[in-house]
């Protein structure tokens, strides 16, 4: 099963830690995406830019229409994500834990929809 | 001229055995597996061009050594370490090599130190002779994914100290079991409902009976090894009347039986029967024979629910889990109505395992529509719906509360 862990990021939180704390969450974060490699079990991970340098697209009448940030502050934005693939989401919960946001900002584990099924008893 | 197709089954067939040559011969796993990997591309663009070698094993076996012992050197080369002579001369293949090391191999791929994702891919690559391309399709992952994960894998292999030898007779039994379960999560990973995308993936749920017939070759007297694949020949028989073309599911009570697969049938009917006869009971064997079962019933209707509900209790008694239980409520309901069926799964959703499972409130739906509760079956199938993690599940929950309505 893939599942993606979310790292969502508190400003608040953040602006709070000192540059070390903010220095073992780097380390911390490539401890993990280490021991998922190791493991083979990690398919892609990444850190996200601020969401002031997102983009907002939208198509109207066939025309793409950007629009830039800073978009309407929310206390928590989207920081990074692990796409990883293991065996369950106990597993996939355990990892989540070890990501050093989940001590002050959030952590959520969303399952990957999957093509296969069966309605085979 | 033989036909790509031809040359693939056959490197598939020779793959792990000129796999266990080298590695019997030189040593360090990982180094003779790439080796093997790289001649199985060679030759599978090579035969079909030129034909096939008068030994396909020989020119396996000598062009793999020759690789194996570039790939050597260069590593040689970078640790500083001279190389022993004896080391470069290939071994001889022999038409058949004495030893069949496929056992051997698929116990190193299926090794305790690995996850299952990693012990998967291995597998198909050392053993099933796939290429990174092939199982990074079939997972839907990057290569580069696989790529890395069979190289950690190997890396793990070495780091623990494993050997290229049988375990002692007192861990057999336990590798073995580790290696079904991988043939089962090949098995489950290939058993798509979904017929669109599917060009250009592996059939891994035909490479899983594949493999599952070699290791029943290796260990004949094994009965679960003849459980996992009566299993998968009877399950993989209803394949042809699973979905329809849209790729729409259909549940087993209107499936088109004429459509079932009757050799399969017949061959997981014949397996299961003997083993059941002559070995000691296990998990994969109950399961083929609950499969046997239902592939017997000409109808949906005639299907021997009591027999079922019998099989799900010893298997509930052996070797009980979540899944389990819910299979043998739904027997329950059929043996003994819905409302006895919907009381136990009250009680059964107690269990963690089965608490907020897309699968209770599918069982519960279809259990409340039989006893003729729509209102509540449509809520149940919706919130199936909401929490099944599959595609094609969730269109037929959905379009199943749809008929509700």
């Amino acid at each position: 099963m893939k599942y993606l862990i979310l790292i969502y990021s508190n400003d608040a939180a953040w602006s709070a830690l000192s540059d070390e704390q903010r220095a073992s969450v780097g380390a911390g974060h490539a401890a993990l995406t280490e021991q998922l490699a190791d493991s083979g079990e990690l398919i892609v991970s990444h850190g996200l830019a601020d969401p002031s340098m997102g983009k907002r697209v939208s198509v109207h009448d066939g025309q793409t229409m950007t629009s830039d940030g800073p978009f309407a502050e929310a206390k928590e934005h989207l920081a990074g994500f692990y796409l990883i693939e293991c065996e369950s989401i106990e597993r996939a919960i355990e990892y989540a834990a070890r990501a050093p946001d989940a001590a002050f900002g959030t952590v959520e584990v969303r399952p990957v929809l999957v093509r296969n099924g069966s309605l085979d008893i | 001229m033989t036909s790509p197709a031809e040359v693939e089954d056959l490197l598939r067939e020779l793959a792990p055995r000129v796999l266990g040559v080298l590695v019997r011969h030189y040593g360090g796993f990982g180094t003779c597996e790439d080796a093997v990997q790289e001649t199985l591309l060679a030759a599978s663009v090579q035969w079909p061009a030129d034909g096939l070698p008068g030994n396909p094993m020989g020119w396996l076996v000598t062009v793999a050594s020759r690789r194996r012992t570039e790939l050597w050197r260069n590593e040689s080369a970078r640790r500083r370490r001279e190389e022993a002579a004896a080391a470069l001369e290939p071994p001889d293949p022999g038409p058949v090599p004495a030893v069949d090391d496929t056992l051997t191999l698929l116990l190193l791929c299926c090794h305790p130190a690995l996850t299952p994702v990693s012990q998967v891919a291995l597998t198909l690559r050392a053993v099933g002779g796939l290429s990174t391309a092939e199982i990074a399709r079939a997972f839907l992952v990057p290569e580069p994914t696989i790529g890395q994960r069979i190289s950690r894998a190997k890396q793990r292999i070495k780091a623990s100290g494993a050997e290229f030898r049988l375990p002692p007779q007192g861990e057999l039994a336990e590798r073995v079991t580790a290696v079904l379960r991988v043939l089962y999560l090949i098995f489950n990973e290939g058993y798509t409902a979904s017929s669109g995308s599917a060009l250009n993936r592996v059939e891994l749920t035909g490479e899983a009976i594949r493999l599952a017939r070699q290791l029943l070759c290796l260990l004949p007297d094994d009965g679960e090894v003849a459980g996992l694949l009566a299993l998968m020949l009877l399950t993989d028989a209803r394949r042809p009347a699973r979905t329809r073309p849209d790729g729409a599911l259909v549940p087993l009570a209107d499936q088109d039986r004429s459509r079932w697969d009757g050799a399969a049938i017949a061959e997981g009917v014949a397996l299961i029967t003997s083993t059941l006869a002559t070995a000691p009971v296990g998990p994969y064997q109950l399961q083929a024979a609950i499969a046997a079962v239902h592939d017997e019933a000409d109808t949906f209707d005639d299907t021997d629910w009591p027999q079922i509900l019998g099989l799900y209790e010893l298997l509930d008694a052996i070797a009980p889990g979540p899944m389990v239980t819910l299979n043998r409520i739904v027997a329950v309901a059929m043996v003994h109505g819905p409302r006895a069926g919907l009381s136990q799964l009250s009680a059964a959703e107690a269990d963690p395992g089965l608490a907020q499972h897309h699968r209770v409130d599918a069982v519960r739906a279809h259990l409340l529509d039989i006893a003729g509760d729509r209102s509540a079956a449509r809520a149940c199938y919706q919130l199936a719906a909401r929490r099944t993690l599959s595609v094609p599940e969730q269109r037929y929950l959905e379009s199943r509360a749809a008929q509700l309505a």
